[in-house]
């Protein structure tokens, strides 16, 4: 489940940028076009909105067998146990808290420090630009389980296991290349002149990259650090490696927890992978004005 | 106000590319200087030096009496036109003019005021609560001007600023440039690659070709004796017709026989050619006195003269300046005769001008 909910996310910006489907024979979807579509639809929503069931669904009408699909008894219980423990905040609730504070932390440093990287990468002569900017990128290449044991290790030393700061530092680490890469481009996109323009009215070079580039990349960095928020928000296999106790953990690894005891309270991991995902797809919607924006920042045309 | 001296400047970027061989150039106080070149040439490296954007790899810049090698661009007291106007989008018209008085640090009254008085100057008053991006090309051009002149600087740099205009704005905005800079009297370094605008707006033009130099003097100069075979080639339209010849009894003669006066000081034993402007020719009927034989293999009516491209013994671009009243048909047999006084002559070999 919690799997799904993640594909679930993702996908959600991602689709932003993929082409239209490409037209057979002029206006309209041919009927293959439609069938296709329609197939992918069904197996891409439907864990989907099983999840959504599942998490309202009475305990009862979650184990019938077989499977009720419409006459089910709505109830908000999961939610509340997401949420509420006997006697105070769940463990799950504090989770939550703590993906808040590591994402949001990360992703504030990653575009502190990768905007006026990139700035410079796209304005500056840098020896071996090219090179240079390759080796960031390969950062990426690497999945993180390759890297997790050595990382562990290292942790291990500086006391950074079970740290939120520890999940802090890796993210923006992994961040911070993404946040060059995409905002180089957002960068090359608005013309030097108007820091050329700025430095003869007698602005400073980071004066006029402050007050006139700046404002100009605001949707480029709007849009650049949704992705490196929901890379964050999602990441798991740090996560699950560094971390262990409660109060440091974040909510990929928390519902993941609910998954392997003699019984599985599915409701409960509905709900809180319902309660996961959302802030992502609402926060994705919110600024699809400006993850379009950013596409398509060549307004500021030559 | 002042002048401009700028001393073997020589530009070599990070890349390799070596955008500025060597100039010279030495800009008087209130001058209207135009340097003119094809694209390529350095004349924006050129600029972007003496503005201080870009810093030359040798060489010295002088504004005034100051050396101003390694002063910043903000200390340099100069304003600079692009070509891609750089007016701050998120500004309107009236905040994009008071901008670089704000940064001086003016008080109010006075910005408010000198904005008023360039608004004026460019006629911008409706346009002053405008953003850029509602303001059509030639009013972005009028307010970059506007903001160039609202500090009032030592001197302007204008890099292109008409080459995004259509051809009637154009001349409109050449007008006003130069009137403008007239009443001003401020130093100005123009920079282009049309040869119609360097004419036209330029006290003095410097034309450069692959990072260097090649002739510096009034438009008349450059127009009557230009300094080698790419000035020659470079200014007019159409250009000079440039026509072998040899030297030969005192005379001057092509190989189809076209005789031109010599000018003194020629040296014999060597190649030459001789620049023509396509108006000190005359298509002539066959046979008329002093003329050769030549054919019509094409023509141009521009309404107000002709332009006859003719094949004077196989040199098949020889293009001859008409008034609209002759007519002579494609492929008619035609003589060709000169009528101008003495004519440019230069060495193939160095491709210079030899007397
Ligand atoms: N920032 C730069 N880095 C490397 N080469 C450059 C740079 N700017 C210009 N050049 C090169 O220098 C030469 C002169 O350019 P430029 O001064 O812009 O010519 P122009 O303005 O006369 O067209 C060109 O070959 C150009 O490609
Ligand atoms: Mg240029």
């Amino acid at each position: 489940m919690g799997v799904s909910v993640d594909e679930a996310v993702s996908t959600g910006p991602v689709r932003d940028h993929t082409p239209p489907a490409r037209r057979f024979g002029g206006r309209g979807r041919s009927v293959l076009e439609i069938a296709l579509l329609t197939v992918l639809a069904v197996v891409m929503l439907f864990p989907v909105l099983w999840m959504i069931e599942t998490s309202i669904k009475e305990n009862r009408d979650v184990y019938a067998i077989p499977a009720k699909f419409f006459d089910f008894t709505v109830t908000l219980d999961h939610f509340k146990d997401v949420f509420v423990a006997s006697g105070g905040r769940s463990a799950l609730s504090v989770s939550f808290l703590n993906s808040v504070v590591v994402a949001g932390v990360s992703t504030v440093l990653a575009t502190v420090l990768g905007v006026p990287a990139a700035w410079a990468y796209s304005r500056f002569a840098v020896k071996a630009k090219k090179d240079q900017l390759f080796f960031i990128l390969s950062t990426r290449f690497m999945p993180p389980v390759v890297v997790v044991i050595p990382i562990f290790l290292m942790y291990r030393q500086f006391g950074l296991i079970d740290t939120k700061l520890g999940l802090i530092l890796i993210y923006t680490a992994f961040n911070v290349p993404f946040t060059i890469w995409m905002m180089k481009g957002f960068v090359d996109e608005v013309p030097a002149e108007y820091e050329d323009a700025a430095m003869l009215d007698g602005y400073t070079r980071l004066q006029a990259f402050w007050r006139f580039t700046l404002p100009l990349l605001l949707p480029g960095i709007a849009a650049t650090a949704v992705f490196a928020l929901i890379f964050s928000w999602n990441e798991f296999v740090f996560a699950i490696f560094l971390t262990s106790s409660d109060d440091v953990r974040t909510a990929p690894p928390a519902i993941a927890g609910l998954i392997g005891g003699t019984t599985v309270d599915w409701g409960l991991v509905a709900a809180a992978s319902v309660v996961f995902a959302l802030p992502v797809l609402v926060f994705a919607y919110l600024v699809r004005k400006h993850l379009v924006a950013g596409v398509t920042l060549g307004a500021v045309r030559r | 106000m002042a002048g401009i001296e700028v001393t073997a400047l020589h530009k070599r970027y990070p890349d390799g590319t070596v955008a500025v061989e060597h100039v010279d150039l030495s800009i008087g106080d209130g001058e209207l200087f135009v340097m003119l070149g094809p694209s390529g040439c350095g004349k924006t490296t050129t600029l972007r030096a003496i503005a201080g954007l870009e810093r030359q790899t040798t060489g010295d810049i002088h504004i005034g009496d100051t050396l101003v090698n390694d002063l910043p661009p903000a200390e340099r007291d100069i304003a600079m036109v692009f070509q891609f106007y750089a007016l701050y989008p998120h500004l309107r018209t009236r905040d994009n003019l008071a901008f670089p008085l704000r940064a001086e640090g003016l008080p109010k009254a006075e910005v408010r005021e000198r904005v008023d008085e360039a608004a004026r100057l460019m006629r911008l008053g409706p346009l002053l609560n405008r953003r850029p991006r509602r303001l059509s090309g030639g009013e972005q051009q009028r307010v970059a001007l506007a903001r160039a002149l609202v500090r009032r600087p030592r001197a302007f740099l204008m890099d292109e600023p008409l080459t995004n205009l259509d051809a009637e704005l154009r001349a409109d905005m050449r007008t006003e440039i130069k009137h403008l800079q007239g009443a001003l009297g401020t130093t100005m370094v123009y920079v282009t690659h049309d040869q119609v605008e360097a004419m036209s707006l330029g006290h003095r033009i410097a034309i450069l070709n692959k990072g260097r130099v090649e002739q510096i003097g009034t438009p008349l100069e450059v127009y009557d004796r230009p300094a080698s075979l790419f000035c020659a080639a470079f200014i007019g339209s159409p250009p000079m017709n440039l026509i072998e010849v040899e030297v030969a009894d005192g005379k001057l003669r092509s190989q189809g026989g076209l005789v031109l006066t010599p000018p003194p000081g020629l040296p014999r034993d060597r190649c030459l050619v001789a620049g023509v402007r396509p108006e000190a020719l005359e298509v002539t009927e066959p046979g008329a006195e002093r003329s050769v034989p030549a054919r019509v293999v094409s023509a141009e009516w521009l309404g107000d003269e002709i332009i006859y491209v003719v094949d004077h013994d196989g040199q098949r671009d020889v293009r001859v300046r008409m008034p609209p009243t002759v007519r002579f048909a494609a492929d008619a047999p035609v003589g060709l005769r000169h009528t101008g006084g003495t004519p440019a002559v230069y060495d193939v070999s160095t491709e210079e001008l030899v007397a």
